[in-house]
């Protein structure tokens, strides 16, 4: 669930150790465990990298920051909240400039950053998306205020490569619509849903005190992001100790006639695109195919069971379903700032990747 | 959230109310098929014989049609709307699965005729009902909250969870057995707790599966100690071996001198002449239901395990007490065919 106010139990002090080594320069050479991209070295011949704040040092924020640390093209150069707090000293352990001035102070640096992300609660980013774009900053909105078209790396981004603001969704949406967009590239898909089941210590005070919201996003998200005719979406929480690692389940009817083949090919591809940015995600099993049925109007159904399992950053790894979130905007960083370096190639290339398997 | 008539509780007339929940419950015996006709059968034989709460919705509550939990045959709504033109006394229940249901589901039920809402949660995760709660206040409803697999935490804790739900409106949380897996003495242990923590405010409830046999037994528990609001099924209609009998607990209370306000006759022939000729099989303790109280299982999972088991050829009591291992909860029924999936490759390799 991406929201600031995630509760996690696990010891931030000794996270934070791990997060800031003693006696690690903080040059851009830090190493992180499960580094995913090239660390390039200070005065190496390295492109430019896009300067980026995020807004909003809680538990998402610091999980995301240790992300982009590892980033070719994307160097944060702020870290903003309103109060003093850990993740603001976290961030100034690693080297990152960290304020508590809120917006106000992040719009009076010189450079401005291009692209900020905001990771702190809807009333937050709808107060502040107004004066990122009057700035010229670009939005990665990891709440749920949903100002702008929501995005899930692998299947829509480079469509709203331009977009002034974007939406990450939900947890359980950037898991799932995946697998729901490499199905319905293949057949048309009249119905999905996704069942997405996270550890209760995951799950923070906001995201339960509006469980709909979820519900509600994901499902339009498996719809308008997925390309499913109609979706439907269900979240659990389980309280199991040691806590579960996020499970997620997509269910997708099928023509009669549907190429299982090819859409098992579509599926196993799409996977491999999401373990990119996220090396934990993969299936349980095989996509489960059921014949057409009555029960189901005549149609059959594809199965596909997801085990989501976080880097292990910042955030715990059993939190897959916050990992999902912060890995997916990080991505989406990834993809904006390389189009904002004219990298024709690189944008190329991803689009290329858009068609169907 | 907002608390009109906060600490209110509604009437209860007699010393138990019963709540009947075979078109609720039942829905997963019967594979979420229930047509109109029988849904209207049932209500008006519950609602002449005294029956006050009838609770009418898919099993897994309202919006759980689904791949996940099986599709309904009739739309719940119609079910509801037949269910409330039916009834001249009763209330007529629905269930709502916070993360499976949401608010506007719950404006569309009290619409075709809902009186009160049932907010279920897991029992340690009672926090993601005051949106409901509150919405449902703001409806007119009567609200009751189900703490599902009230096995699974500690009857202090239990308690905790109830006074959540009665601060954001809940006017009688219940102790519920989804696994029908509480001995008598852990029954009884969670009522008090319950009735200690809430009972100034709200009427305690209890939901009890015959898993192990010990539904009646506990409502009869639950009723010395003080519970006022108990749930019954005809033909013990519900999942896993079903709940505690409506028709039983009539008898026994009537025997026992608690006053039920229900025609023991009447519910009788109801189960006789009106459920039985339409089950599709009468829940019962076999194996695989035992296995459940055993082991913990949410009763609903049954079917589901069945079906894995013939699909995936392994046996139905060892994906049961895998899925008792892992600690699922309700709403997970897509893990049982993972399960059955990891047991046939665990088969294969010869582990």
């Amino acid at each position: 669930m991406p929201r600031e106010d995630a509760e996690f139990l696990a010891s931030s002090a000794s996270k934070a150790a791990r997060l800031a080594p003693a006696g690690v320069p903080a040059s851009g050479t830090l190493r992180f465990r499960g580094v995913g991209w090239p660390v390039h070295a200070a005065g190496m011949d390295a492109p430019a990298k896009v300067p980026a704040a995020i807004v909003g040092p809680g538990n998402i924020g610091t999980d995301l920051l240790a992300k982009l640390a590892r980033s070719a093209r994307i160097e944060v150069t702020a870290m903003v909240g309103v109060v003093e707090s850990e993740g603001l000293d976290r961030a100034r352990a690693m080297g990152v400039p960290a304020s508590a001035e809120g917006v106000d102070w992040l719009l009076a640096q010189d450079p401005l950053p291009r692209i900020v992300f905001e990771a702190t609660s809807a009333k937050a980013h709808g107060a502040n998306a107004p004066r990122y774009a009057e700035a010229g900053i670009r939005a990665v909105d990891l709440t749920p205020a949903h100002l702008g078209p929501m995005v899930c790396p692998p299947v829509n981004m480079p469509d709203h490569l331009d977009a002034p603001n974007v939406n990450m969704i939900t947890c359980g949406g950037q898991a799932t619509i995946p697998i729901v967009a490499a199905v319905s590239r293949v057949v048309p898909v009249a119905y999905a849903e996704i069942v997405a089941s996270a550890a209760s210590r995951s799950a923070g005070p906001g995201t339960r005190a509006n469980i709909d919201e979820f519900t509600q996003t994901t499902a339009r998200a498996v719809e308008e992001v997925g390309g499913a005719q109609h979706g439907k979406a269900i979240i659990i929480l389980n309280p199991v100790e040691p806590p579960m690692i996020m499970r997620d389940t997509i269910f997708c009817s099928l023509p009669p006639d549907a190429d299982t083949d090819a859409v098992a090919a579509s599926v196993h591809a799409m996977v491999e695109r999401v373990q990119q940015y996220v090396p934990g995600y993969a299936m349980r099993a095989e996509p489960q195919f059921d014949p057409p049925s009555e029960k189901w109007g005549g149609r059959g159904r594809v199965a596909v069971f997801l085990e989501v399992k976080g880097n292990g950053d910042f955030l715990p790894p059993y939190a897959g379903n916050l990992d999902i979130m912060t890995a997916a905007a990080a991505q989406v960083g990834e993809l904006i700032a390389a189009d904002m370096a004219g990298d024709a190639a690189e944008r190329s290339s991803t689009r290329e990747a858009e068609v169907p398997a | 959230m907002s608390r009109p008539e906060s600490g209110v509780r509604p009437p209860i007339r007699y010393d138990v109310r019963i709540t009947d929940t075979t078109l609720r419950d039942g829905s997963h015996a019967q594979a979420h098929q229930f047509t109109e006709a029988q849904v209207r059968d049932t209500v008006r034989a519950l609602d002449r014989a005294g029956v006050e709460v009838i609770e009418v919705t898919h099993g897994d509550g309202l919006g759980g049609s689904s791949f996940n939990y099986g599709f309904s045959h009739t739309d719940e709504l119609q079910l509801i709307a037949a269910a409330r033109e039916e009834a001249k006394r009763a209330r007529i229940a629905v269930l709502l699965v916070p993360g499976i249901g949401t608010v506007d589901d719950l404006r569309r039920a009290r619409d075709a005729g809902a009186d009160v809402v049932r907010v279920a949660t897991h029992c340690t995760e009672a926090d993601v009902s005051p949106q409901h709660f509150g919405v449902a206040r703001d409806l007119g409803m009567e609200t009751v909250g189900f703490l599902m697999m009230a096995h699974r935490t500690t009857p202090e804790d239990l308690a905790k969870q109830a006074r959540i739900m009665v601060d954001a409106g809940c006017q009688c949380p219940y102790v519920t057995d989804s696994a029908g897996a509480l001995l008598m003495h852990e029954a009884r242990a969670r009522f008090e707790a319950l009735i200690a923590e809430v009972g100034d405010e709200a009427w305690v409830g209890y939901h009890g599966h015959q898993n192990l046999s010990l539904g009646v037994a506990n409502s009869v528990i639950a009723a010395e100690v003080g519970v006022k609001e108990i749930d019954g099924s005809l033909c013990a209609l519900g999942a896993g071996s079903g709940n505690s009998p409506t028709e039983v607990l009539a008898a026994v209370f009537d025997r026992l001198g608690i006053a039920t306000g229900l025609d023991v006759t009447a519910l009788l022939d109801a189960a006789e002449d009106v459920v039985r000729p339409y089950l599709h099989r009468w829940p019962k303790m076999d194996r695989n239901a035992i296995t459940q109280g055993w082991a913990g299982v949410y009763s609903s999972f049954l079917l589901h395990a069945e079906h894995a088991g013939e699909r995936y050829k392994v046996p139905v009591p060892d994906i049961l007490r895998r899925c008792g291992e892992l600690g699922l909860v309700g709403g997970q029924e897509d893990m049982i065919i993972d399960v059955a999936l990891e047991l046939a490759r665990e088969r294969e390799q010869g582990r």
